[in-house]
């Protein structure tokens, strides 16, 4: 095993570790927001298309990676924007019901 | 390494450190949008970084091609996005976010098929292990990621039944598919490089995708989306290891690592096993006992909204118990009312939310904030359990399981030990429910057959437009 495989390989190890516990603590009130939040982070592999784009020079290659790029950019830009729309809603509002300050509402 | 290489790997480094931070801040409501977009901060910086690396030629010549397919796909894919994201009805975001899913699957699936296609295409040199296997991972986890990101969503949104579909010898295909994925990536692990091999652990991985979710009921769809997006989360750091790609491997293995939590604690909310879900069958054996338990207990009462719309108007404190059904009927807006109807005569208004309440858990949460539902109203399980018992009226809306006393006293019931809601211990309770039909665990609920318990038989829709106008009339 290569250097770099060992550091990817320990990089990825202690990643999981780190999601387990960032995610553990979150309340269950929070979990959708938090599932379509996670949903956008692993619109990264956008980064990982975009490397196959510029490695393709065949006919086949391009298309497979014109279509990765346009999946891995509908999940970053839909799901940040989703999770946004989400969480916009959780906004501590006055218990009085005078719902008046707050609502330029898209 | 190239300085400006060595400042991207640094930038990618940044952008993984927005994201862990990003994902702690969506511990609490108050500053989980800060952390959301923290983490989007963190993306665009690694996608801006990567484009600089690009335009720089490090990564090689670029030709006008690559570009055109970067700037087409962006566009096309992101303006699809962006479009959905806004348009989406609330009540259908879980589908979306399934959809979501799929695609950045599918992306993580293409990258390893077009990196497969590129190493087999060099005749003679031997892929070493260290690439075949994430490669082949990859496809798997990818493809099935794809199609039955895509089967869940269309199960929600209606086009595909919601009901588990059980096809004569499904599980058998199921079997054989996983069989052929196996066979076909050790095969390929033992240094053999074969497209067509490669070919069929691809579709074999798409197929099981669809006859993997295919037999669930839509009930169980947030715990599959869920794991589907942990699986996601996995291909995608595959994929890292197979282009070398730090940030790739920490963002996929965070995401593997947060959905598989989710997953557990939605299941655990339902008192049930991951594998018990996935293997489908609930209800199917369980189902006898529990209609045999349920047969002799009495008759139900039905009560008219007239009546339904007395008891509200007079009761001092309300607790109001959403399920799944009010999330299906879309009828958030017509609860906000009915509660701001009964605010306005002085009745003490709650939510008492279950933790897998709607489709997702706390899917109910984002529906009623939609509909300006004040969210110091909503009251999580443990916090309004006690409160049963002082509360004049439970109304029930579209909920359940989560509300069956069998959870809490039949030994025998397949629901037994699950956490629920304490409505029974209202002093009187009103249920919206569109029929007797039993809920998604198949077996009947105790709390209909309660004397307390009067039935408004309607859609929760229709059932709370008729209390709102029946209350106005009080």
């Amino acid at each position: 095993m290569s250097p770099a495989v060992l550091s990817a390989l320990t990089i990825f190890v202690l990643a999981i570790l780190v999601g387990f516990e960032v995610i553990s603590k979150v309340p269950a009130t929070l979990h959708t927001p938090l599932m379509s939040g996670a949903n956008s982070i692993h619109g990264i592999v956008l980064v990982g298309a975009m490397v196959i784009a510029v490695e393709a020079n065949d006919p086949l290659s391009q298309v497979l990676s014109f279509v990765a790029v346009a999946f891995a950019a509908m999940n970053v830009v839909g799901g940040y924007v989703v999770t946004d729309r989400m969480l916009q809603m959780f906004r501590k509002r006055p218990a009085a019901p005078a719902p008046a300050a707050d609502e330029p509402k898209a | 390494m190239s300085t400006l290489d060595t400042i991207v790997q640094l930038i990618y480094l940044a952008a993984a450190a927005c994201f862990v931070l990003g994902l702690h801040q969506m511990n609490s409501p108050a500053t989980a949008r800060n952390g959301n977009r923290l983490s989007a901060a963190g993306m665009a910086t690694a996608i801006i970084g990567t484009v600089v690396l690009i335009a720089a030629g490090d990564m090689g010549t670029v030709n006008v091609s690559a570009w055109v397919i970067i700037a087409a796909g962006v566009v096309v894919g992101g303006g699809l996005g962006l479009y959905t994201a806004r348009t989406v009805q609330m009540t259908a975001m879980p589908q979306l976010v399934s959809v979501f899913n799929a695609v950045g699957g599918g992306a993580a699936a293409l990258i390893a098929i077009d990196d497969y296609i590129r190493l087999s295409g060099a005749a003679g040199v031997p892929i070493p292990l260290e690439i075949s296997i994430p490669t082949v991972l990859d496809v798997i986890i990818g493809s099935i990621t794809f199609t039955g990101s895509v089967i869940a969503a269309g199960k929600l949104q209606g086009l595909i039944g919601g009901q588990p579909i059980i096809l004569p010898g499904s599980r058998l295909v199921t079997a054989a598919l996983a069989a052929v994925a196996v066979v076909g990536a050790l095969f390929l692990f033992v240094g053999n490089i074969s497209l067509p091999v490669f070919a069929l652990i691809l579709l074999a991985g798409l197929l099981f995708g669809v006859t993997m979710v295919l037999p669930i009921g839509g009930a169980d769809m947030p715990v599959v989306i869920s794991l589907l997006n942990s699986f996601t989360g996995t291909a995608v750091a595959m994929a890292g290891f197979v282009l070398s790609d730090p940030v790739l491997i920490i963002a996929g293995a965070l995401v593997g690592a947060s959905g598989a939590i989710l997953t557990k604690l939605m299941a655990d909310a339902m008192n049930r096993s991951v594998l018990n879900i996935m293997v489908g069958g609930f209800g199917t054996g369980d189902a006898a006992t529990g209609a045999a338990t349920g047969g002799p207990g009495g008759s139900v009462r039905e009560i008219g909204a007239d009546d339904a719309a007395i008891q509200l108007a007079y009761a001092q404190h309300v607790i109001i118990v959403p399920g799944y059904g009010l999330a299906v009927a879309q009828a958030q807006h017509g609860v906000r009312e009915l509660a701001e109807l009964l605010e306005a005569r002085g009745v003490d208004v709650k939510y008492a939310i279950h933790p897998v309440a709607g489709r997702m858990p706390g899917h109910m949460n984002v529906l009623l904030a939609e509909a300006n539902v004040p969210y110091p109203q909503l009251k999580e399980m443990d916090e309004i359990n006690p409160e049963f018992e002082r509360a004049d009226v439970a109304l029930v809306v579209g909920a359940n399981d989560v509300t069956n006393p069998a959870a809490r006293s039949n030994t025998a019931s397949p629901i037994y030990g699950m956490p629920i809601l304490d409505v029974d211990k209202a002093h009187s309770i009103i249920v919206i429910k569109r029929s007797m039909r039993p809920g998604y665990a198949g077996i009947d609920n105790e709390l209909y057959l309660n004397p307390k318990t009067g039935m408004l038989f309607a859609d929760a829709k229709d059932g709370l437009a008729q209390l709102v106008a029946a209350v106005k009339a009080v």
